[in-house]
């Protein structure tokens, strides 16, 4: 059986270009929406997870941009924008 | 950028994926002035595919295009891989119609195709604006005039809408429908290098030729999707692709997680083995079809690509690109025609969704408009893999005894109750 890859070790091997903002955050006072516990088990890059507290948390380093968790979450909980222009993540292969 | 807002251009394509670089080849072939907007550092910095484009529907569209496009490996070898937990079926499919030229379909990677088109689009005389994201739309009067793009007011006849699945400028004009998350899967995937004669020997592969592995059941531990492997030149593209409604429910399982054991299953490891992963991505795939998709046009603008919600799963095949190319063609042919008329109102731009109902386009939207539903039967995912396994594990196995009879063995399985029901998968099945 081949060794397993942690996420973060993979996303490393992305192209990443900061922004000068977040280009996802949780809207103030949504952090327990439990729309929000979906975002943890669909994001491919594994950046939501809950805090103790039961509050949920994104670390947007390594967003693919994908905008699975704006699709199952909504945008009452999310506010999402792309990174932008020249930043985020840049495919070298796709 | 300098100050274009007395600048007019025929036409400003908002994403120089396949939908928006179709569109502005078509139209700069035309002696149009365009503008594509591309927020990435390059075109296909953002972008993503599974990895495979079928060439047959959209060949005659662009008929200079094909003969030096950057494709990986013409698909010649087709397998489909049921998996159960701890065994699997694999039917493969090899035929000379699917080796002999025209090819069918090419196994592709967008950072270097997107680059490739983008540069036959500017050869043609587009101009093409990287890093570039657009922000807003100017509507007056109901009639979109341009772009808002890094705090510049950049105006045109008529904007194209190719931003991608999640497309904020076609919401930005009221022409999505409400998303609603049954209505799409998210795919995500590896590319994995490995030695290019490793590779065909592995493989079977003889010079350019491809293959094309699809896997369904547990590798989505039963939920709605499945796991695919294309061969490109030196290197597999390998990754899942789920609904992702079918992620939020049970069984609870990372989506990250997923690709781990599919990576781990033994029928995949092989293949895998010695390769290196260079590159992890992510893509939303919009499959909810004709019943998703919004408008298609409306005053100074048009939708194309998955912008509009041109992706299809009809299980075998999971389509997009050719639907992205030839709905960007679409689109530069409306703009053409409303160009003569000068009518750049809904009703001029209404060409669009005639060209596209003539077309392969929405022909097939139409005729698979049932097959999302069809596909997305829990037991498809989980009881008919594991069905078929033990079926062929019982039939294989000699044990130490005295084999048992074939048909009793077989029958065991097959009580009244599952064959009903499988009659009913049958009946579903058919309005596919």
């Amino acid at each position: 059986m081949s060794e397993v890859m942690g996420l973060k070790a993979k996303l490393g091997l992305d192209v990443f270009k900061e922004d000068s903002e977040f280009h996802i955050k949780i809207k103030e006072g949504q952090a327990r929406d439990i729309r929000l516990k979906k975002a943890i088990l669909v994001c491919p890059a594994g950046l939501y997870s809950e805090k103790e507290n039961g509050e949920v948390v994104i670390s947007v380093d390594g967003c693919l941009e994908c905008g699975t968790c704006l699709i199952a979450c909504g945008a009452e909980v999310l506010e999402w924008h792309y990174p932008s222009g020249g930043s985020g993540v840049q495919f070298r292969f796709g | 950028m300098e100050n274009q807002s007395s600048e007019q251009f025929d036409t400003i394509i908002v994403g120089g994926g396949l939908a928006g670089l179709a569109a502005a080849y078509t139209l700069a072939s035309a002696g149009m002035e365009v503008l594509v907007l591309e927020r990435g550092d390059y075109c296909g910095a953002k972008n993503v595919t599974g990895g495979r484009m079928y060439v047959n529907p959209i060949r005659d569209l662009f008929p200079d295009l094909w003969s030096k496009a950057p494709l990986e490996r013409h698909i010649a070898h087709e397998e489909i891989c049921i998996i159960d937990k701890k065994r699997s079926i694999t039917v493969r499919y090899d035929g000379s119609e699917l080796n002999e030229e025209p090819y069918q379909s090419y196994s592709i990677l967008r950072g270097k195709f997107d680059k490739w088109l983008a540069k036959q689009a500017e050869r043609k005389g587009a101009m093409l604006v990287s890093k570039s994201r657009v922000d807003d739309l100017i509507i007056e009067h109901g009639q979109v005039l341009g772009v808002m793009a890094g705090g510049e007011e950049l105006r045109a006849n008529v904007v194209i809408a190719c931003d991608g699945a999640l497309s904020f400028t076609a919401q930005k004009a009221g022409l999505q429908k409400p998303v609603q998350s049954k209505n799409f899967a998210v795919g995500f995937k590896e590319i994995i290098e490995i030695d290019r004669d490793v590779l065909e020997n592995r493989f079977n592969l003889e010079g350019n030729e491809g293959a094309a592995r699809l896997f369904m059941g547990d590798v989505t531990a039963g939920k709605f999707g499945g796991g695919f492997l294309y061969t490109n030149q030196a290197s597999l593209s390998l990754g899942i692709v789920v609904g992702i409604d079918a992620l939020t429910h049970e069984p609870e399982i990372k989506a990250p997680e997923l690709m781990d054991s599919f990576k781990q299953r033994p029928e995949i490891a092989r293949l895998i083995k010695g390769g290196e992963t260079v590159e992890y991505s992510a893509h939303v795939i919009p499959e909810g079809g004709l019943k998703a998709m919004g408008q298609l046009y409306g005053d100074g603008i048009l939708v194309a690509g998955d912008a509009a919600g041109f992706s299809m799963n009809i299980g075998v095949t999971v389509r997009g690109m050719e639907y992205a190319l030839a709905s960007g063609y679409y689109a530069a042919q409306a703009v053409i025609q409303a160009k003569e008329k000068n009518d750049f109102t809904k009703s001029g731009l209404s060409i669009y969704e005639k060209l596209l109902n003539d077309s392969f386009v929405l022909k097939d939207f139409k005729n698979f408009k049932e097959s999302l539903e069809v596909l997305e039967y829990p037991q498809l995912f989980t009881h008919y893999p594991e069905l078929a396994g033990n079926i062929m594990k019982d039939l294989y196995e000699v044990p130490a005894g005295p084999k048992p009879r074939l048909y009793p063995t077989i029958k065991q399985y097959l009580s009244m109750k599952e064959i009903w029901s499988m009659v009913q998968v049958g009946r579903r099945m058919m309005k596919i």
